[in-house]
């Protein structure tokens, strides 16, 4: 069997951005949180707020440290495997990375250093400073990449001769048509996430009754954050949708799993696409109500699939389970979000079994959602790379063979699949060993000032303290 | 490409050499601790090496970012030639610098498997600048090219010449991981690091040499430039060489500082002179700056932001080092 290059670059990179994915939602919700919780404690000089923050800089530390190593290989990806693409491309994808280094991973590296080992070289309101330079950082390389990246589905401000793009007009090419919902759809996907997951790591804490009085705190202040950015998703993912019928119709059909263009088309919760017969097997739908979505109207027309010829359509499947399960998801955050306003009557959101080992369980599903939204918005632009100018083909390596890619591909499986367990390993540890013990009794231990790393939990002492 | 683009191509040129002089110079000094790490007398003194660049080293990768995405700027062939042509080489690079990068995370919270971390960084760092010196020898070599696109073969880029190259880097910055070690420790881990610093000078000194040698035969045109025409150019290997003797002779004065000042000063002259050996061609023995040049006018929105915001990122670099100065002390840390 020929290796095919294409597919197997393809494979690869699915899996390094997924796997890179996974770090910056978290990491940018996580910052901000960082920044307000250092800010509080710049402002009150209440010690709880610096044992929370110093106790999820260690978290921090892990996964920034993930992002950044994943994050480079990532920039030499477009040039390793799609070298076409790049050259095409680079008017305009080369100034706007080259933006994002400039004026976020230079600000994140430098201020992350402080934050993470300055504490007690600057002054506080510096380190409070870093902090929210970190976290700053975090949201303007969320603008530039989701800008290159929104500028494939919907490219725009270019013209292009002799097979390059020129850029003609820069503000329409970084706010191209589907920036700013993208942009505003990622920001609270990773407010979302970071959310969920101290509210999850809260909610264990709670559970084993340790450190009851802080995590308490930051249960609360997250459950409020919660409840009103879940539903806020909703809302964004549904303008998401709206500029996705209006620029990449056929997408939307896939999401919808719509074969035919027609009138009054069903809200479909399950179904089998079937790409081959471009029909659906085992359908179970709301009537008219897709219509009613996507064209406030019952009987508003949707397109479908057969617009355009078959090797034009995405992979249907994916495309439809990905979304209903982002979907899904959104809608048991938007339940456990209010459900934690009914519970704060007499305090039961932060003594309910049920509720915390619910919310423990929720602490992974920001990483499903995201994974599955990225999913949806990547493999329905197929076959395109740059969405109905240049494909696939057109854009990988001419010189990679079968060979190359699959080496590669396997590499970068064994060494994630390494760096991905000894991270949960010591992501796992940082959590069993818990926020530092209080000021007063941590004289009283006289631990030793011994060489740390920044998310040192001082574990090996503290192991002791706590089993 | 085009016309008009005359004058900033200088400009970028001039913007991406200082780019990856800087990465040189920065993540030189980490990697080369790396490289260092097994031979260190002592857990202890691993501890004090890695705290001396924990702070900073993320900061300094960054400039291999600001490389890569510079030269899809300004330089886009570059791009699109270099890295499928260097395609099993980037991978290797990339997976040590992976490895080396989660060593500083997790070597501190491992307590029976710290060992394993030590050897993460320590092998990632000598990989990915083993690494980094076949580029350099790669783009001493050439690249087969057709229609501005790369047509050679997966391991074009590995031959004996790009070896000695990858080893001499490998050298170069162990003898900056040297030298920056004597300035940030001191009592018996400073004495390791002057002992060792004159030995890795010779093997630099080595390498370099047979480089130099050898090069001339590699590609006659750098042949042509340093002897067909007696010019200024022989300045900068002789600035190389004293550069050399002062690294010699201020550990025997034992400096704290000049070791590290000279060396980087030696690194800065051989990299000019390898830029004046090729110059104008970016992807020889084809392509020139000018054929390898992007648009004018997006070399042009990327230069008046960068204008702005490189004095910035220029001042609260320097901050951050002046945070961290001075001596790293055994069972110290930053906690
Ligand atoms: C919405 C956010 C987002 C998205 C879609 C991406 N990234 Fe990312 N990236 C970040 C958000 C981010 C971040 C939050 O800025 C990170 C995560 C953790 C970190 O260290 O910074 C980061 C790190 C990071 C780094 C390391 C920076 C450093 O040295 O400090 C590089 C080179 C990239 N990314 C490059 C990419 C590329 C080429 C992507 C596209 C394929 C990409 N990222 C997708
Ligand atoms: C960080 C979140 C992202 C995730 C999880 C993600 C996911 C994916 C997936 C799953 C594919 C494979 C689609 C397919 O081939 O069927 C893909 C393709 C692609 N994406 Fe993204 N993507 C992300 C961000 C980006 C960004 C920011 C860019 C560009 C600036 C980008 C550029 C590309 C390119 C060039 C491809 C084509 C290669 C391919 O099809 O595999 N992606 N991405
Ligand atoms: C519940 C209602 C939701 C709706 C209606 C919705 C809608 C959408 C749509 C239509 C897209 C594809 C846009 C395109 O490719 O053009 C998308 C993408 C995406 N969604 Fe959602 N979404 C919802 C919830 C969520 C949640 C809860 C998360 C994560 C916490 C999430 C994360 C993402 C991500 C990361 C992408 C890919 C990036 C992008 O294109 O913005 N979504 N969403």
């Amino acid at each position: 069997m020929e290796l095919d290059p294409i597919l197997l670059s393809r494979i690869q990179f699915a899996f390094v951005v997924s796997f890179h994915a996974i770090f910056p939602v978290f990491t940018i919700g996580l910052a901000s949180y960082i920044a307000v919780l250092e800010g509080l404690f710049y402002k009150t000089g209440n010690k709880d707020w610096e044992r929370l923050s110093k106790f999820w800089l260690q978290v921090f530390a892990v996964v920034f440290g993930m992002g950044v190593v994943s994050g480079i290989v990532m920039s030499f990806q477009f040039g390793t495997n799609w070298s076409n693409f790049s050259y095409a491309t680079a008017n305009f994808l080369g100034p706007v990375l080259s933006y994002e280094v400039l004026t976020a991973f230079f600000l994140e590296a430098a201020f992350l250093g402080v934050l993470l080992f300055g504490r007690d070289k600057v002054p506080q309101g510096v380190h409070f400073f870093s902090a929210m330079m970190v976290a700053i950082g975090t949201f303007i390389s969320s603008f530039w990449i989701l800008s290159a990246n929104s500028w494939m589905h919907t490219p725009a401000g270019v013209e292009i001769r002799e097979g390059l793009f020129y850029v003609t007009s820069w503000s329409e090419a970084i706010f191209n048509p589907s920036f700013w919902v993208r942009f505003f759809h990622m920001g609270l996907a990773s407010f979302l996430t970071g959310g969920f997951v101290v509210a999850g790591v809260s909610a264990w804490y709670l559970l084993c009754k340790r450190d009851v009085e802080i995590h308490k705190k930051a249960l609360s202040m997250t459950l409020w954050l919660l409840l009103f950015i879940a539903p806020a998703q909703v809302v964004m993912g549904d303008i998401h949708g709206l500029n996705t019928l209006e620029h990449q119709p056929m997408k939307v059909a896939a999401m919808e799993g719509n074969w035919e263009t027609s009138r009054g088309v069903p809200l479909l919760l399950f179904a089998i696409p079937d790409k081959e017969n471009q029909t659906n097997h085992f359908e179970v739908g709301i009537p008219k109500l897709a219509s009613l979505i996507l064209k406030h109207d019952w009987d508003g027309e949707v397109p479908g699939l057969n617009e355009v010829p078959v090797e034009e359509q995405p992979v249907v499947g994916i495309v439809f389970w990905a979304f209903r399960i982002m979907v899904a998801v959104g809608m048991l955050m938007v339940v456990f979000a209010v459900a934690g306003l009914f519970m704060r009557k007499g305090g039961r959101y932060a003594t309910s079994p049920w509720f915390l080992n619910g919310l423990r369980l929720m602490a992974v599903t920001p990483f499903i959602a995201v994974l599955a939204g990225w999913l949806v918005t990547e493999t329905g632009r197929a076959p395109w790379l740059v969405y109905e100018v240049m494909t696939h083909a057109e854009g990988v390596t001419p010189s990679l063979t079968g060979g190359m890619a699959l080496f590669t591909l396997i590499g970068y499986i064994l060494v994630y699949s390494l760096v991905f367990a000894a991270g949960i390993y010591y992501l796992m540890r940082v959590l069993r060993v818990g926020a530092e013990p209080e000021a007063d009794k941590k004289d009283h231990l006289q631990r030793p000032k011994r060489p740390l790393s920044g998310a040192d939990a001082a574990w090996e002492e503290g192991v002791e303290n706590h089993e | 490409m085009n016309e008009a683009g005359f004058d900033l191509v200088y400009i970028w040129a001039g913007i991406i050499a200082f780019g990856i002089m800087m990465y040189v110079l920065m993540d030189g000094f980490d990697l080369g601790l790396g490289i260092l790490f097994p031979f260190a007398p002592g857990d202890e003194a691993r501890d004090v090496m890695m705290n001396s660049v924990a702070p900073v080293w993320d900061g300094n990768e960054t400039w291999l970012v600001l490389g890569g995405a510079g030269l899809l700027a300004a330089f886009p062939l570059v791009y699109s030639v270099f890295l499928p042509a260097l395609y099993i080489g980037v991978f290797l690079m990339l997976a040590g610098l992976i490895f080396r990068g989660i060593a500083f995370e997790f070597r501190f919270k491992a307590k029976t498997s710290r060992y394993l971390w030590n050897w993460a960084f320590a092998i990632g760092s000598t990989v990915a600048a083993f690494a980094q010196g076949a580029v350099v020898g790669t783009y001493i070599q050439g690249f087969a090219t057709e229609n501005m696109i790369y047509s050679g073969g997966a391991f074009d880029w590995l031959t004996p010449f790009t070896v000695l190259t990858g080893l001499g880097l490998v050298a170069g910055y162990a003898l900056l991981g040297a030298t920056w070690l004597i300035m940030k420790s001191e009592g018996y881990i400073q004495d390791w690091a002057y002992k060792i610093t004159p030995w890795l000078l010779l093997a630099v000194l080595v390498v370099f040499a047979l480089i130099s040698v050898w090069t001339p035969f590699i590609d006659p045109f750098v042949a042509e430039r340093w002897f067909s025409q007696v010019s200024v150019i022989w300045l900068l290997p002789v600035l190389a060489l004293v550069c050399i003797w002062r690294i010699w002779s201020s550990v025997r004065q034992r400096r704290n500082g000049t070791p590290f000042v000279a060396t980087m000063g030696m690194f800065l002259f051989t990299y000019l002179g390898l830029l004046a050996s090729k110059f104008p061609y970016v992807v020889p023995p084809t392509y020139t700056l000018w054929d390898a040049s992007s648009a004018h006018e997006s070399q042009l929105f990327l230069l008046i932001g960068l204008i702005f915001v490189i004095p910035f990122v220029l001042a609260y670099t320097a901050w951050t080092y002046w945070v961290f100065r001075g001596k790293v002390k055994a069972g110290e840390g930053y906690h």
